[in-house]
């Protein structure tokens, strides 16, 4: 007895809710007042969102043409046939004509979808180097490995920006006009072609390095662009807050679509007579066909979308919400007819004790 | 005189197991001397009464009886332990298949569709074809899928297993005042075991008894006392005890006797003759041995508890036994000497069941004086009033009924002329040659006839406190309860009866007790018969003879009435060999209560294999002494008492207390809680990794098999050690289905445990199912949304890094959610855990995707500004909310359809708390077994023939006292232990063959 006395220091366990396993606590039980009312409640409300993303992704307008060039679609199969063995650059183009019966509301959005190209393959998407692209002078010159094949050209200069998706950057370009009154002249729609990425990109993600002598293409020297590419990094636009590594069509194509089937932002149309929207009238829209995509069985479409609160259209969401919502409702009832049937039994059974 | 014998010669028997039998032949100056049991002293023991002795030693070390007693240790493990290793390797194989899947689909894609898109995205210079292509995706995808296992879950078990063994050890219901020790998990990998217990393998000395034997009633010429009255006269309840009787009168008196009726010390004050005889009995027929070290003070070195009792509650009824020599016993009897003249002992043995002694009195009368069985005492009384003996034998039912060893006393006037002859026949027959005991035995016979009947005792075997309480919890909780016990059969039924192992409502009990092969065999067999012929045997009568003739085993299982099985170690032995130990089971199984005596530590532990082996059961062994060490440490459960003597028990154990009834805390709230913790954390812990885990697999076939992951590669790492790990931890340590007075008072609630239904393999496949359900709407729900989405400012949703955040942030809710719903006590730990879960989640990716922290690292911090992106989007939130509610409403409705419509009972009992605050304590399944008259005989003696012989002979006393050695198994030390590390050691060391002739 002196030894468990001593050797177990035998003194009387603490006698606190937690060492007894008391400490109060709330014990949830599944009862029929808290799971039907749930389902039911659930149900409703799924159901009227359901309702509204219904109606409001069915208020979207969207017109979508596919401008790859099968062979027998339209004028832009010379230039889809042109591209079977060429080597960039090649100017092609090739246009697409359109009417609107009614006004296209606005804002529209103009955007290009391209299918079956896999951004969102691993080995595609480390290909980059975001401290080069966040226009750290020494990053610039030393691109990181994993751009590798396009990291150095073969004459050993840095390529800035290094990398497979840098290297394959959709180089399409489109331009629509409007043609006001039938047989009149058309007239250029202009397209605004800034705000269409994050600002966070932008501003913190994207960087050009830092001016030498005020000028950018000096704060590039050194470097080579891109093997696809016909011109420099700095030279993509004429406009000096959208040229280098912050253009934005760079940035809205550096950010890598999570489907091999996706659409990106090409431009807004805001200004003008059509920041309401397209009136009705002819439209044409003019492209400067440069990317190959049939090698791989890749379409390329032009879209032209507009957005309500919830942004573009999306049936999915909305029936999915109905869906759910009446499951919800159905299983609710379910649930109280076997509650209902149950507990008249228990009850009976009660009675009988 | 040791170089005297340096010429001798032992040969003896190879070392063995047998602790009651040993044969040698001591070959020493050309004679021979046989060496038997009698002649040896086991290791142990603990010599009295002698300062000295002479011996030799014949076995040493591992070779000692003893040691051969004790088993191997091995290293336990719970089957859920088991269950967990084979699911895990399950798990691997399903990782490879996996991985071949998509390394095939990675080798189909880079044929059919990487090849022509190398323009944009060429092979690896070393990739030459789409094969090895496919085959480094496959050793890419075993890393990227390998968090499917569960890597991190033996850590989280262990953790869990350490809280519960610390909630054992701080619970102050396990907690013994009067020993001062509290309960102790010496394992912490046992635990959740606890709550599947089939089988209690309890040793009784220590365990279910306290091992004190007290004289709690008598019977004299017809009248009972000892029963605890009220000042109006009736039976007083428990715990309103009355004063004890004052022996203050008596300066000899033991004042630890404690004696509630003072009618019986009025009876000896008043000179009644009876009652002065009826005590004088007592304190002269006895073995017992007296020492007196001062003046007054007495101790009694008894050979068997029982004995003792009785001649100290003569002591302090005035009748004090002083001393004896070989010829004479003196006893004080009312405060005056008188010295009897030993003339006989007749000694006790098991035939017999009675010892006598003749005695001359100081004016030379002879008397006979005896005790024994009622069954054989009551035969041999001389034709005596009707009413007296009729009145003894009911005092004698109602004490067998209470539990209480009972024992007769008579005595018979003996005339000088025949008692001179009657000496004369025994020493002939002592004499004998041939048969010497059974002449011995007639003329015993012969004097021990037309005795006087003078009353009868009753001596509790105090069981420790809640015993038949805690069995008949334990009996209703479907655990079977066998009792292996070293004592001889008698003290084992009893006590059997009186901790409510054994009633007599039971059918039959069924005692086999045969010696050789064929007895047993017969013994059993005709046990089962019975079983299956009585008119309780299943419903369906019709049926049971085909099922009778097509196997024994599953017709047994169905026996419907009570029975119990009383089997003998030398039938045990038999019936544990290799044909026999099937049959044996099945009746065993079958019987409601098993009560093994006579059994050698290996029997036990004999036993404890035999059940673990056939049953597939989890079984637990409890015992006190170094004897239960072997069957504490075969059993998958070993526990011990502590704070008794010994702590060998304790050592060899799993779990120690120090009180029987602790148990069914262990079983009922410890255990049952473990193995619910437990099991609900497997459960939640591979749904969780599944769900994670399976949405890459998906994935893959969007992203060309090409080994992409879905989510941010700091979300993969934190995921299972910061986001999900503390609230399934917290459920695993905290949770609580019930209160735990529920689960005392029903005990029914813990068979699932027994049955194995929270987790198996079914279960688990029910988990990983939900798992992957899981993980097809975390990745196809937001795939749908996203696919043709855009922003609610017109530019793109569907990158990668805003779809990884959304899967992300909606398996973490999801998880959430569930381990919401699967904790069934909200502690504020376990709320601070899943809400500080959620918390930590966001924090942590907000400042992942920080500008701060991409400015020191761009290239590890990616999805700089993604979150606050991504997450003010109402459609992402709109896609959250659709996959959680996707995820959970089955759950839920599965849940409340299956509390509706096929509740467990732990779901009955919670429903019916939460609707009844107070619950009417109309379901006590405590029964108080009434048993008012027992036609049974409650006779029993612990001790063995042979000290009568002894003390007349006189041989070996020494100033009064007696070289009693007495074989105790409990020494104070851990000898088996450091013995064990010395056969280690001496493994090496030459030893003698089997009949090793040992030099002295």
């Amino acid at each position: 007895m002196t030894w468990s006395a001593t050797a177990r220091g035998a003194h009387q366990p603490d006698n606190t809710a937690f060492t007894q396993q008391r400490l109060p606590a709330w014990q949830p039980l599944l009862s029929a007042s808290i799971a039907l009312p749930l389902f039911f409640c659930a149900g409703l409300a799924f159901i009227g969102l359901g309702l509204g993303l219904f109606y409001s992704s069915n208020g979207i307008k969207e017109l979508e043409y596919d401008y790859t060039g099968n062979p027998g679609t339209g004028n832009c199969s010379a230039c889809a046939l042109a591209d079977r063995d060429r080597a960039p650059p090649l100017r092609c183009s090739c246009s697409w004509y359109f009417s609107l019966p009614e006004l296209f509301p606005g804002p529209v959005y103009l955007y290009y979808e391209l299918t079956n190209f896999y951004q969102n393959n691993r080995r595609y998407s480390v290909s980059r180097d975001d401290t080069q692209l966040s226009g750290l002078p020494s990053a610039l010159r030393h691109p990181a490995n994993e751009c590798a094949p396009y990291q150095r050209r073969a004459s050993g200069l840095p390529i800035a920006p290094c990398g497979a998706i840098a290297n394959s950057l959709f180089n399409d370009s489109f331009s629509l006009w409007h043609q006001r009154q039938p047989g009149g002249p058309y007239v250029e729609v202009p397209l605004d072609r800034t705000g269409i990425a994050w600002w966070t990109d932008c501003h913190v993600k994207f960087r050009n390095p830092p001016l030498v002598n005020g000028s950018l293409a000096l704060a590039f020297r050194g470097t080579a662009p891109p093997p696809n590419w016909p011109r420099p990094v700095y030279e993509l636009s004429p406009d000096p807050n959208n040229t280098g590594f912050i253009n934005q069509d760079f940035v809205v194509w550096m950010r890598t679509a999570a489907l091999p089937t996706f659409r990106k932002l090409y431009a807004r149309i805001r200004q003008g007579n059509y920041s309401t929207g397209l009136p009705r009238g002819a439209y044409l829209v003019n492209i400067t066909y440069n990317y190959p995509v049939r090698a791989f069985g890749g379409h390329k479409l032009i879209v032209f979308s507009n957005i309500s609160w919830m942004g573009g259209k999306n049936p999915f969401l909305g029936i999915a919400y109905l869906v759910v919502g009446s499951l919800c409702i159905l299983m609710g009832f379910v649930m109280l007819v076997v509650y209902i049937r149950y507990q008249d039994q228990n009850d009976e059974d009660e009675d009988e004790e | 005189m040791l170089s005297v014998f340096c010429s001798g010669e032992v040969v003896c028997e190879p070392p063995n197991n047998k602790l009651d039998r040993f044969s040698g032949t001591l070959y020493w100056k050309e004679s021979k001397f046989p060496l038997s049991n009698q002649n040896m002293l086991l290791r142990g023991c603990v010599l009295r009464n002698t300062e000295w002795c002479f011996g030799l030693v014949v076995f040493a070390g591992p070779d000692t009886k003893l040691m051969q007693n004790s088993g191997r240790t091995k290293f336990k493990r719970t089957s859920i332990d088991r269950l967990m290793n084979t699911l895990v390797l399950w798990i691997f194989g399903f990782l490879v298949c996996m991985g071949v899947i998509l390394a095939i689909g990675n080798a189909i894609w880079e044929h059919e569709v990487g090849m022509r898109f190398q323009a944009y995205l060429p092979w690896d210079e070393a990739v030459d074809s789409a094969f090895f292509s496919g085959f480094l995706s496959f050793w890419s995808y075993i890393i990227i899928l390998n968090t499917v296992v569960p890597i991190s879950l033996y850590v989280s078990v262990e953790v869990i297993r350490l809280g519960h063994s610390y909630f054992i050890n701080w619970d102050k219901k396990m907690f013994c005042m009067k020993k001062r020790t509290p309960a102790e998990a010496r394992t912490t990998t046992l635990n959740e075991e606890l709550g599947q217990v089939e089988y209690v393998f309890s040793d009784k000395t220590g365990t279910l008894t306290q091992n004190i034997m007290v004289f709690s009633k008598c019977s004299i010429s017809g009248r009972s006392y000892g029963d605890v009255l009220d000042v109006l006269g009736h039976k007083a309840e428990l715990g309103q005890k009355p004063e004890p009787v004052d022996f203050s009168f008596n300066p000899l008196a033991d004042n630890k006797f404690l004696f509630w009726d003072p009618t019986l010390l009025e009876a000896v004050k008043m000179g009644d003759p009876h009652t002065h005889e009826f005590f004088r009995l007592l304190s002269l027929c006895h073995t017992v041995m007296s020492e007196e070290k001062n003046e007054g003070e007495l101790y009694y070195k008894a050979q068997s508890p029982d004995e003792g009792a009785l001649v100290t509650a003569a002591r302090n009824f005035g009748f004090v036994f002083r001393s004896r020599t070989p010829k004479t016993i003196t006893v004080h009897e009312m405060g005056t000497a008188v010295t009897y003249q030993l003339l006989a002992i007749l000694d006790f043995n098991n035939i017999r069941k009675r010892m006598s002694v003749i005695v001359r009195n100081p004016e030379g009368r002879i008397r006979l004086y005896c005790k024994g069985a009622d069954t054989i005492l009551l035969d041999r009384l001389h034709p005596c009033p009707q009413e007296l003996l009729s009145t003894t034998t009911d005092h004698l039912n109602e004490y067998a009924g209470e539990g209480l060893r009972t024992l007769v006393l008579a005595y018979k006037d003996l005339d000088e002329e025949y008692y001179g002859e009657w000496a004369q026949r025994r020493l002939r027959a002592s004499l004998a040659r041939d048969s010497r005991e059974d002449r011995l035995a007639s003329v015993y016979e012969e004097v021990e006839s037309d005795m006087v009947l003078l009353g009868a005792t009753a001596i509790e075997d105090k069981l420790q406190q809640g015993v038949p309480e805690t069995i008949a919890l334990l009996t209703l909780a479907n655990i079977k309860i066998w009792v292996l016990t070293g004592d001889k059969q008698e003290t084992a039924v009893n006590i059997g009866y009186s901790c409510k192992m054994l009633t007599d409502d039971m059918t039959e009990v069924f005692i086999v007790t045969g010696h050789t092969v064929l007895e047993v065999r017969e013994e059993l067999r005709k046990a089962r018969e019975k079983m299956l012929d009585s008119p309780h045997a299943v419903g369906n009568g019709f049926t049971c003879s085909e099922k009778r003739s097509a196997r024994l085993t599953s017709v047994l299982e169905a026996v419907a009435g009570e029975y119990a099985l009383v089997i003998n170690g030398h039938s045990l032995a038999h019936a544990l060999e290799a044909d026999m130990e099937l049959e044996f089971l099945e009746t065993a199984c079958a019987c409601k209560a098993v009560i093994c005596c006579r059994v050698t530590p290996l029997q036990k532990a004999q036993v404890v294999e035999l059940v673990k082996k056939h049953k597939k059961a989890v079984t637990l062994a409890i015992g006190d002494g170094a004897n239960d060490v072997s069957m504490i440490k075969t059993a998958h459960i070993g526990v011990g008492i502590s704070g008794q003597e010994g702590i060998q028990a304790v050592l060899a154990s799993d779990y120690s207390f120090s009180q029987f009834k602790f148990l069914q805390r262990l079983l009922l709230v410890h255990g049952r809680w473990s193995y619910l913790r437990m099991c609900k954390f497997l459960c939640y812990f591979f749904y969780k990794n599944f769900a994670f885990t399976m949405v890459h697999f998906w994935f893959g076939f969007f992203c060309g098999f090409s080994a992409q992951t879905v989510y941010d590669q700091y979300f993969i790492t934190l995921y299972n050690i910061v986001y999900t790990s503390l609230p399934v931890l917290a459920m695993g340590v905290f949770d609580q289905d019930v209160p735990e007075q529920r689960s005392m008072e029903y005990p029914k609630l813990y068979e699932p445990g027994q049955l194995n239904l929270l987790f198996n393999k079914r279960e688990f496949f029910i988990c990983i199912a939900q798992g992957i359900y899981t993980s097809v709407l975390m990745f196809f729900i937001p795939y749908g949304v996203f696919a043709e989405a855009t922003r609610d400012d017109g530019t793109q949703l569907a990158d990668y890094q805003s779809f990884a955040v959304t899967v992300a942030t909606s398996l973490v809710i999801v998880v959430s959610v569930q381990i919401g719903l699967d904790t069934g006590y909200w502690t504020a730990i376990n709320h601070f855990f899943i809400w500080g879960s959620l918390a930590i989640y966001f924090a942590i990716l907000f400042a992942m995707h920080s500008n701060g922290l991409f400015d020191m690292f761009p290239n590890q911090f990616r999805f700089v500004g993604n979150a606050q992106n991504t997450l003010a989007q109402p459609t992402v939130w709109l896609t959250i909310t659709l996959t959680t509610v996707v995820c959970i409403m089955p759950v839920v409705a599965f849940r409340f359809l299956k509390l509706s419509l096929k509740p467990d009972l732990s779901d009955t009992v919670r429903y019916t708390q939460l609707v009844r605050k107070k619950q009417k304590a109309q379901h006590r399944c405590l029964r108080r077994v009434g048993r008012t008259s027992s036609r049974r005989s409650g006779y029993a003696f612990s001790h063995q023939e042979g000290f009568g012989e002894l003390i007349m002979s006189g041989k070996n006393m020494r100033l009064s006292s007696l070289a009693l050695a007495s074989f105790t198994t409990r020494s104070s030390s851990s000898w088996i232990e450091s013995l064990r590390r010395k056969k280690s050691d001496s493994a090496g060391s030459p030893s003698g063959g089997a009949d090793k002739p040992l030099k002295g």
